[in-house]
């Protein structure tokens, strides 16, 4: 499982202030913390201050890049934030969150992606209506992941995000993504899926209850990453064990490293 | 005729559908006026879930359920409310602006708006600045409510009430702006008439400004 620690991100309290003081040693502190999780990705997100989204991220990857060598995982729908940053990055081969398939950001993305060699996370978003149902998330999938690798993409290089929206207001919405990831995992092999948790349970309380649930379901259909607080030790456990019940840990053996680190009792 | 409003008021609270609308027709039945079950309980209904919602005692889906409830409650007395005398409070325009397709904030303004007794035009998502000059014109509503959930598109925000300027509407609109990255300083800034937190307040201050 590939997991993408989301707490660098402009839109929690705690990094918006950083960034509003340019205060390294807070992001520093952030980056430190997920490392030592288990991160495998480190995700920026400078998207709070209008007209300054470059600046910010450009200042996320500097920081961020002195203190580990994890790959970063650039996420920003601003294609000029994404041009000024991508280069700055000196480290292994970053990802970019993300591209859709709307007209002027698919192209400018696209090209940058090539460009750098970076992966790529493809959001099945809807231009006219969300994608609410497991059909529509699947064909937007497909015509971005055809685009993708006509242009040269490696399946390999291609996080597919189904997208998840709130169960509070369609109850059905959590399946619809867990069915989507089946069938994306099946029509493509070799290619991956990624979600973020935190949609599903927005409007609902014990939120985070909900997200290991779901993240749990996801990982049954099939889903071999994830954008995430790699800090949440409940959640974390919770990834564990749905790997090794839902045969994607052979023999156990995350499972049971888990379990003689400590992570899990 | 007050205990019927006092369970009308109570069913649609609790979002009991099927007991509201079966109360609703027992009420006409007793010749209370749709005009009274309208302002005297549905209306008041969705104040105390707006209510219980900030308080935090109701969630979402209690929200997406009184909505409910009163949509099928007003459907159900609707052509007796256009027979008597009701009148909307105001017409307002609703929409997600330009390169943004997030809809579930809009979604919920709109149904709090229409449980709060506005005539609601909805744009939809990546409503472009041209088209909601376009409906400002051919519609003149009081208010226009625009939603942004993602920092790129909070420009666009911007782009929408200039557009509403150089097209000299400004002035006819009351302009309301809300959605997760934005703030009352960039309310200000853009020169919005006003922001809201949530959906409730919204209509607070749509309430207000109407005063």
């Amino acid at each position: 499982m590939l997991i993408v620690g989301e707490r660098v991100n402009a839109s929690r309290k705690a990094i918006r202030a950083a960034l509003e003081k340019f205060d390294a040693e807070a992001i520093a502190a952030e980056v430190r913390m997920q490392v030592a999780a288990g991160a495998h990705y480190i995700d920026v997100n400078g998207g709070t201050f209008p007209g300054r989204e470059a600046e910010m991220l450009c200042w996320l990857v500097d920081r961020a890049q002195e203190v580990t060598d994890l790959p970063l995982c650039l996420d920003t729908s601003d294609p000029a934030a994404l041009a000024a940053a991508l280069p700055r990055v000196r480290g292994p081969r970053p990802m970019v969150n993300s591209i859709n398939l709307e007209r002027d950001r698919y192209a400018r993305v696209l090209q940058l992606v090539l460009e750098h060699k970076a992966k790529v996370i493809a959001l099945a978003q809807g231009e006219e209506v969300p994608a609410s149902t497991t059909v529509l998330k699947v064909e937007l999938a497909s015509r971005l992941v055809d685009a993708l690798v006509a242009a040269g993409v490696a399946l390999d290089d291609i996080y597919v995000d189904p997208l998840v929206f709130p169960v509070a207001t369609d109850s059905g919405s959590a399946q619809a993504t867990i069915g989507a990831i089946g069938e994306i995992m099946a029509r493509y092999p070799g290619v991956h899926t990624v979600c973020g948790l935190t949609n599903v349970s927005f409007g609902l309380p014990a939120r985070k209850l909900v997200n290991r649930v779901f993240l749990a379901g996801a990982i049954a259909a099939g889903m071999d990453a994830a954008i995430i607080d790699p800090t949440d030790t409940q959640l974390m456990a919770v990834m564990y064990g749905a790997e090794a019940v839902f045969g994607r840990d052979e023999y156990c053996m995350n499972f049971l490293g888990a379990f003689q680190s400590g992570a899990i009792s | 005729m007050s205990d019927h409003l006092v369970a009308i008021k109570d069913l649609c609270v609790r979002g009991k559908r099927v007991e509201l609308l079966a109360a609703i027709k027992a009420a006409m039945a007793d010749g209370i006026e749709a005009k009274t079950l309208m302002t005297d309980a549905l209306i008041p209904a969705m104040s105390v879930i707006g209510e219980k919602y900030s308080k935090g005692e109701y969630f979402l889906p209690h929200m997406m359920l009184g909505a409910r409830a009163m949509s099928e409650a007003m459907e159900a007395i609707k052509t007796e409310l256009v027979k008597g005398t009701y009148e909307r409070k105001a017409k307002a325009v609703v929409g997600t602006v330009a390169g943004d397709f997030h809809d579930i904030g809009k979604n919920i303004v709109k149904l709090m708006l229409e449980g709060g007794g506005y005539e609601v035009i909805d744009l939809g998502v990546d409503v472009s600045p041209e088209r909601f000059v376009e409906v400002v014109k051919a519609e003149s509503p009081r208010f226009v409510m625009l939603s942004a959930l993602i920092t790129l598109t909070m420009e666009s925000m911007r782009g929408t009430i200039e557009a509403l300027s150089s097209a000299g509407l400004r002035d006819k609109v009351l302009i309301g702006v809300g959605g997760a990255p934005v703030t009352q300083k960039f309310a200000d800034e853009i020169g919005a008439d006003f922001y809201s937190q949530d959906a409730y307040g919204c209509v607070e201050k749509c309430n207000q400004l109407l005063h």
